[in-house]
Parts: structure tokens; sequence; C-alpha cells
């Protein structure tokens, strides 16, 4: 190539002609040609966790950079009081390498959009199927009052935690792979608490006798859902965001969630004729252990630290003994809704023993010792 | 779902909110803005239920695209000089993507109303799909383009190169310091708003027109979400218009965001766009005119302007010399020659202009020849290894130029820097509104009043100051710009990969002193300073020094 000394001024082109990009053969596929790094064909500044990267991996990893890794520069906006960034000491527990954490889900783009519109679209397809079938008719008084009241607080309660507990902790964490798999976790909370706010409305204009504005006096006033609503309003006044995802995932979804949709509302809609409320609760429960999968696996990995493992035990036990209470409080509270189907098919004593074992059995995973109003 | 539905469901999710008795959710994040008096306003209408069979779509389309480009042999036709930019473009891009991910909740602490609370968490939802989705495509270019030296290390010099710093406020900007200049100015009022449209609008046109429909494909798509978001954006701006005590700081932050993404943006895009392009027909545009319509006539005219009446303060004459640097004062040309200056420490290959490039850029740009042509020139000249140094090095008429503290692009304006000492350093900055984001935004107190939300400007911001002294192969090395066989340089000044005498090494960088700007002028006593100052503000365009004053 040689470069004119004097540039040629041309003219516009001609008016009324269609001008397109011309297209050009320049062989630049992989392979063309033979050269150093030529064969360099995967992200090479993180080692992955099995012998190949994963596409989560690949898209995941270092997208939030780390001044302990290669941001050598460092963060080049701070807070008035403090770094900016992602700072690791946003919580109390310690990581002698937050970089370890994989999500066991793998969540991505693709995952997350996969996975909720098959839930929304067979949500849907269920309500369009119920109200052909009018299968809200031959539910009994008892149980309607108790989708209306309880199973209607209820959703509240998953969106208040998604909004203000997951969406707000996604900011906080050190790495990309615990913000976005807590990211998806809130995803999930609000779209269970929208699937129920519109089944909702569906069963109130279905002719049945419903209110469908009743569960928000629930929610605010009743008794028995005060301990929850206390507890889920403490849960997002939390600023050290791996506590407020561990009083949430592991102490307050045991106790109180779990207790709630799987081992009341699951156990309970078809003896009283319902088909369609477990199959979006249920929906809420595969969410839920999906969740539990990640939570577990980060405070495994910090349990377990070779370093910090037994500082960060000791902060665990003492958020245990902190809101195991706080839980077991809210659960008892509820005990009255165990009576409010009409075919009462389960004690609140048997399901709180099978909340309370699933919890032990996951602290004892965690190298945690059981706090004793579990075993009481 | 019909239209009357929609509206009853959104009502209905609307009562999902509540407002708390026992104890309110944490503020992680503050702001010197006030709600209070706010009217709530409504973002549109976003549901769940159609929110992600929706997207799932999009991506569908997305992910087929992708399979047909390689069956169809797409990179037999992708031009390299474009693809080459694609290393930092993508490098830098799903950072502010996840940014405003991370961004939402602090928009949703600071604006009390649980339906923009609604479209902001649908918002995050969205920034994960735009950093995923783009992490992705960035992978398929590494696997299936001629050269993935670059790609392979993208994150990483992401996080440890000038030009990844740059990128980088356009994200961390988004998640620090008072909350509604982070996630709602500067995010989606200005970046967002303004220019999104040349980064997913503008941008992808011409990667079709070198050969890539993939990233056309995955950035319309992205692009897609995005009127959401400035919707999102524009409710929670009208809200804090309502109270009068905030307009000072929107016109503060108004100010301070609007420059920033002109440097920053026009600097990165107007390069990809005017340089890394091969399609050089007349009659396509060119970014000056891509600016003066998505940015000029869409943004200021049609999006800003109406909001005077509502008592916000415009930047009319930011947008004013945003464009006279444009139009009259070469940025975009500037910025371009310096990143082809840099080359030895970039992790991309700059691609030399041709004679047609020339008669391009004269035809867009009358005059720009007598400014800039003899430097390419000499770039062309000396773009292969053995007989000369990396450009900078060599005699060329060019002075490596300061760098602006605020914005991280170099002074390259260089009548227009302003020197200040600023909490004991000597720093320089490329223009008076980047001199006044650190010393008069930046800071605990604004015209007189308390802003203890308001974040700072920190960090190691001279990009060259990490390096000052040593030698430049030992910088490539400690960067890590160097391919698999240990020696020869990914970043290259030309695209000959047939010839492997014509690729530079470590070798033929060797032994070159690398040098900071900032760091000299701080070691110069005040009169040599001065005078370094006026000889440096003498000099230009581009990067010539003034000439030496008469004995
Ligand atoms: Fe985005
Ligand atoms: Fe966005
Ligand atoms: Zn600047």
């Amino acid at each position: 190539m040689t470069a004119t000394a004097e540039p040629t001024t041309s003219s516009a082109p001609p008016e009324n002609v269609r001008s397109f990009p011309k297209p050009a053969f320049t062989d630049a596929e992989a392979g063309a040609k033979t050269f150093p790094s030529s064969t360099s064909r995967s992200y090479n500044y993180f080692t992955p966790a099995k012998k190949r990267a994963t596409t989560y991996e690949d898209v995941t990893f270092d997208v939030q950079p780390d001044p302990a890794r290669h941001l050598t520069q460092g963060w080049i906006y701070g807070f008035a009081n403090g770094p900016g960034g992602y700072p690791q000491d946003w919580t109390v527990l310690r990581s002698s390498d937050w970089h370890q954490f994989r999500d066991p889900n793998e969540e991505w783009e693709q995952t997350i959009y996969r996975n909720n519109a098959n839930i929304v679209r067979q949500t849907q397809q269920n309500l369009e199927n119920a109200k052909a079938a009018r299968a809200y008719d031959s539910w009994t008084r008892g149980w309607t009052t108790f989708v209306e009241r309880d199973l209607g607080a209820w959703m509240h309660c998953e969106n208040g935690l998604g909004m203000h507990v997951f969406t707000a902790a996604q900011r906080s964490a050190p790495t990309n792979m615990i913000n976005n798999a807590m990211c998806v976790n809130a995803a999930h909370k609000l779209r269970f608490a929208q699937d129920l706010a519109l089944f909702n409305l569906d069963i109130s204009e279905s002719g049945l006798p419903f209110d469908g504005s009743v569960h928000k006096a629930v929610w605010h006033e009743d008794p028995v859902w005060q301990g929850v609503r206390e507890n889920a309003e403490r849960l997002t006044a939390i600023g050290d965001w791996a506590q407020a995802l561990f009083a949430t995932n592991v102490v307050f979804e045991s106790l109180v969630g779990v207790l709630f949709r799987s081992h009341l509302v699951m156990q309970v809609a078809a003896r009283n004729g319902d088909y369609i409320t477990p199959t979006i609760v249920g929906s809420g429960e595969h969410d839920y252990s999906r969740d539990l999968a990640y939570t577990r696996v980060l405070f495994s990995m910090l349990a377990r630290d070779e370093e910090h493992g037994e500082a960060n035990r000791e902060v665990l036990q003492g958020w245990l003994a902190e809101w195991v209470p706080v839980s077991l409080h809210a659960a008892h509270q509820l005990q009255p809704i165990w009576s409010h189907p009409g075919e009462r098919v389960v004690p609140f004593a048997e399901s709180l023993a099978a909340a309370t074992a699933d919890l032990t059995n996951l602290l004892t995973e965690l190298d945690l010792d059981v706090p004793k109003e579990l075993s009481e | 779902m019909s239209r009357q539905s929609l509206s009853k469901a959104h009502k209905k999710i609307t009562e999902l909110s509540w407002e708390p008795t026992f104890a309110t959710p944490a503020t992680r994040f503050g702001t010197d803005y006030n709600f209070d008096k706010a009217p709530k306003k409504d973002p549109l209408k976003q549901i769940l239920r159609s929110y992600f069979p929706m997207e799932e779509e999009k991506d569908n389309r997305v992910f087929g695209a992708m399979d047909g480009a390689i069956r169809g042999n797409m990179f037999r036709q992708v031009q390299e000089r474009w693809m080459e930019w694609q290393k930092l473009f993508l490098s830098i891009i799903p950072f502010p993507e996840i940014s405003a991910a991370r961004a939402m909740p602090m928009a949703i602490d600071a604006v009390p109303n649980p339906e923009i609370h609604n479209g902001l968490a649908v918002q995050m939802i969205d920034e994960v799909r735009h950093s995923t989705i783009q992490m992705n495509l960035k992978r398929l270019y590494m696997n299936h383009y001629i050269d993935p030296a670059g790609f392979d290390m993208s994150e990483k010099a992401f996080a440890n190169n000038y030009a990844g710093t740059i990128g980088r406020q356009f994200g961390e900007g988004f998640i620090t310091g008072d909350a509604i200049t982070a996630a709602n100015i500067y995010l989606t009022v200005v970046a967002e708003t303004a220019f999104t449209n040349t980064l997913f609008v503008a941008m992808p046109s011409e990667a079709a027109a070198n050969g890539d429909y993939l990233l056309p494909t995955v950035f319309h798509s992205v692009q897609s979400d995005e009127s959401r978001h400035i919707s999102n954006g524009y409710s929670i701006l009208l809200m804090a218009l309502a109270d009068e005590d905030n307009r000072v700081l929107l016109e503060r932050d108004l100010r301070y965001a609007w420059w920033n993404n002109h440097c920053v943006v026009d600097a990165a895009i107007g390069t990809f766009i005017e340089y890394g392009t091969k399609d050089r027909r007349k009659d396509r545009d060119s970014y000056a005119e891509m600016w003066r319509r998505w940015i000029y006539d869409d943004y200021y005219r049609s999006y800003l302007i109406p909001l005077e009446k509502y008592g916000l303060k415009i930047p009319h004459d930011l947008v004013e010399e945003a464009w006279n640097r444009i139009w009259n004062k070469g940025y975009v040309h500037e910025v371009a020659q310096f990143f082809a200056t840099g080359w030895p420490v970039n992790y991309w290959r700059i691609d030399p202009m041709t004679d047609e490039d020339f008669d391009w850029f004269e035809y867009k740009y009358p005059g720009w020849y007598n400014k800039y042509g003899k430097w390419w020139e000499n770039y062309n000249r000396l773009k292969h290894p053995g007989r000369n140094k990396p450009i900078a090095f060599e005699d060329v008429d060019y002075q490596y130029p300061h760098r602006c503290w605020t914005c991280m692009v170099p002074c390259l304006i260089r009548e227009d820097m302003v020197t200040e000492k600023v909490d004991g350093t000597w720093k320089t900055y490329c223009s008076e509104t980047c001199a006044w984001t650190d010393i008069k935004a930046f800071r605990p107190e604004y015209e007189g009043r308390p802003t203890p939300n308001m974040g700072r400007l920190t960090g190691h911001r001279e990009w060259e100051t990490l390096h000052h002294d040593k030698d430049l192969a030992q910088v490539i090395l400690d960067l890590g710009y160097v391919r698999d066989d240990g020696k020869t340089l990914i970043p290259q000044p030309h695209l000959d990969l047939d010839d492997p005498k014509k690729l530079w090494t470590l070798d033929d960088v060797r032994g070159i002193n690398f040098q900071s700007p900032n760091v000299l002028l701080n070691e110069m006593s005040d009169a040599d300073r001065e005078a370094a100052v006026a000889a440096y503000t003498a000099g230009g365009p581009a990067g010539r020094p003034a000439p030496a004053p008469a004995a």
C-alpha cells in the first residue's frame, strides 16, 4: 500500500442509486493460517473448576473484576466513606478465595429464560385448563378461604424477599458468580410471587365466592401472619449480604418457607379437591431447591475454608442463634392456619418436625452445631 | 395477553408490595436526593409471565443466527480490521451490562415507589442477559475468527489495560457513589437514553457492513430491552424534579454524566466506526453524522430539551462543546491516532489506513489529511519490526499525551488541557468540565450544600504511572499481551499474519524505556512545569509538538 501525498477530493456519489456495502472474501476464519496463538481458543485468564470450562464459567467468570486478580488500576470510583467496586468486607465472612464459588445450577442467560419461560407457560396452561374444567367449583369452602387468605398472604412474602433481600444483595458480593446466583434467586421469587398473584386474580374472576383483595389485610393484620411478616421485614433490613442470604435461604426458608409450601400446601391441597395450587406452589418449591443448592455450596465453601473456616463457622453460629428463634416464632404463630383447610390431613407438629429435620441435616452438612431450639 | 387483561394483571401485581412496620429495608447506598414530595410515576407495565417467554423467543432467534453464521462460514467474509476492535469492545461491554444489573437495588433503595421497583427488578434480569449473551458472542468470535489472541485473555486484559479502564467508568459509574447520580442520571438518563443508540444501533450497522451479522443480531436484541430501561429512568427523573432542592444536584449530575459519556463513548465507538471499518462508501454516515442524528437530534432535542419545562437545567453548552470537539477539534481522529500510537500495549491489532481510507476521511472531514495524513503514512511505514521501533518511540512529530485525570482519555485537544494541583498532586484534565468533575462535583460539598453521599474519583488513574521507568518488553510481559510462543506480541500495527518476520516480538521492543508523563510532570520544578504545560497546550493538532520558541 502506498499513501497518496495529496488526497484526491472526490465528488459526492450520484443521487438515487441504492448503495450497499460490498461483501468481500477475506478468509478470516479459524484455521485459515497458522501463526503464534492461532489455536488459542479458550479463555485463559481463569482456572475452570473441571478440566474444560463450561459455557456458564466462560460467560460469567471475571466479568466483575477484582483488584486481587487482574484489576491493576484498582476501582476508579469510590463511595464517600469507603472504596467502590465490590469490597470484601461488605460481609463479615471471609474467604481465602471467593472466586472458587461456582453456581451448581450454572445459571446464565439461556438457563434463566428457558426455565422461567417453561414455568410461566406451564402455569398459564394449567390455569386455562382449570378455568375450562371449572376446577375451582369442587373446592371446599374451607380450602377456598385458605387460598384466599393464607396463600394470598404468602405471595407478599415471596415478593418482599425477592425485591429487598435478593435483588438488594446481588449488588454486594465479591464475585460475579455469587451475585448472578443471587440475582437468579431474585428472579425466581419475584416470578413466583406474581404467579401466585395472577392465580389469585383468576380465582376471583371465576365466579367462586372469593375475595381477591383480602390477602392484603391478612398479611398486614391477621395475627397468625404477623410473625412471618416481621421475620420477612427483618430479613430485608440486614446490611450484610451473606447474613441476609443465610438468614433467608437457610433459616427462614427451612423453618417457614418449606414448612408452609411443602409441609402444608403441597400436602393438603389435593385432599381438598385442588389440583391447581400444587402445580404453582410446586414450581416455587422447585425454584427453592435450586436456590438452596447454590446457597449450600457457598456456605460449605466458607465453613470449610482452610484459613477462615473456623471463624466463619463461629459467625454462622451467631447468625443461627439470632435468626432461628425469629423463624421458629413465625412458624409457631402460623400454627392456626393448619386448621384452616377443610380437610386437616397433616398436624402442625408433624410439619414442623419435618422442616426442622431438613434444617438439621443442612446444618450438619455445613459442620454447624444445631441450635438447641431445633431439638426441643 | 389482551391489553385489558394485561393492565388488570399489572394492577394485581402492584398489590404485592406493602408498607413495612417492623423493619425497613437496609439502606446500603445513600443519596443526597430527596423523594419525599415526589408524585408516583408509573413506568411501563411489565409482568414476568409475559416477560420470560418474550425474552426466550428473542434468545432463540439470536442462537439460531449464531448457528447459521457458523454453518454459513460468516468468517470467510468478515473484515479483520473490524474484528480486531471487537477484542477491545467486547472486553469492555459485558461489565457495564452487569453493572447495570447491580445498580438496580441502588435505585430501588433510593426511590420510594414500588411500581418503579418492579420495572427496575426486570431490568436487573435483562442486564444479566445482556452481559452473558455478549460474553457468549465473544466466545464464538474466539472460536471461529482467524486470530483468537486477545479474545482469549479478554477479561484480564480489560482489567489491566488503559483502554479497558477508560471503558470501566461506563460501568463503575453506575454502581458507586450517590445512588441517584450513579444508577439514574449516569446510567439511565444519559448512558442508556443517549448513548446506547450509538452503541447498539450504529455499531451493529457498521458491523454488518464489515461482514459481521452476528453483532447486529445480538446487539439489536439487547437494544430491544432498552426502551423499558429508559422508561424506568424517565419516571425516576420526573420524581426527582418534583422537589426543587434536587434541581441543583440534577444539574450537576447531568453535566458530569453527559460530559463523561461523551468523553468515553465517543472516543471508543467513534474510533470503531471510523477507523475499524472497511466500508468507505461516501454515502454511508460518518460517526459525526450519526452523532448528529442519534445524540443531538434524538436525544438532546427530542428528549432533554422538553424536560426544561419541568425545571431541568440542560447543559446546552456541553452538548454544543461535545459536538464542537467531534466536528471541529477532531476528537475521534485524535483518539484513534492515540490508540494506534499505543499499539504495543493494546491487546488487538490495528490495521493501517489506505488510500481509500484517506480519501473517505478527506471527503467526510475536509482538512483531515493535512492534520492526520502524514502520521498515518508514518504508521504504515513503521509497521514492521527490524529497522525501527514502534511508532511511539520514533520521531514522527507526535508528543505522547498527558492523561485526563477524570475521564482517563488523554488530553488530546492540546489547547484545552487544564493543569491543577489537586489533593497534593499535579493533575491534568482534558477539558474544563473534566477538571470541574474532579475538583467540584465529586466532593462532599457542592455549591455550599453538603453532599455526603457523593462518590469519589479513586484508583491509580494514570495508567502509565504503574509502568513508569520500565522496559517496554517488561511492561508487555507483565500485562500478559504475549502469544503462546512466549515471544510474539498479541498487538501488532498491521494485519499481516502470513509472514512471521512481520510480527513483532518481545525482542523487538526490548531496551525501550516506558515513562509516565504525569510522574515526570510532578517531578519538575515549578518553572519547568509551567514551561512544559505551555508548550503542550501550544501543540497539536494530531499530537504535533509546538514549534520551539525562537531563541
Ligand atoms: Fe443492557
Ligand atoms: Fe439497559
Ligand atoms: Zn477528560
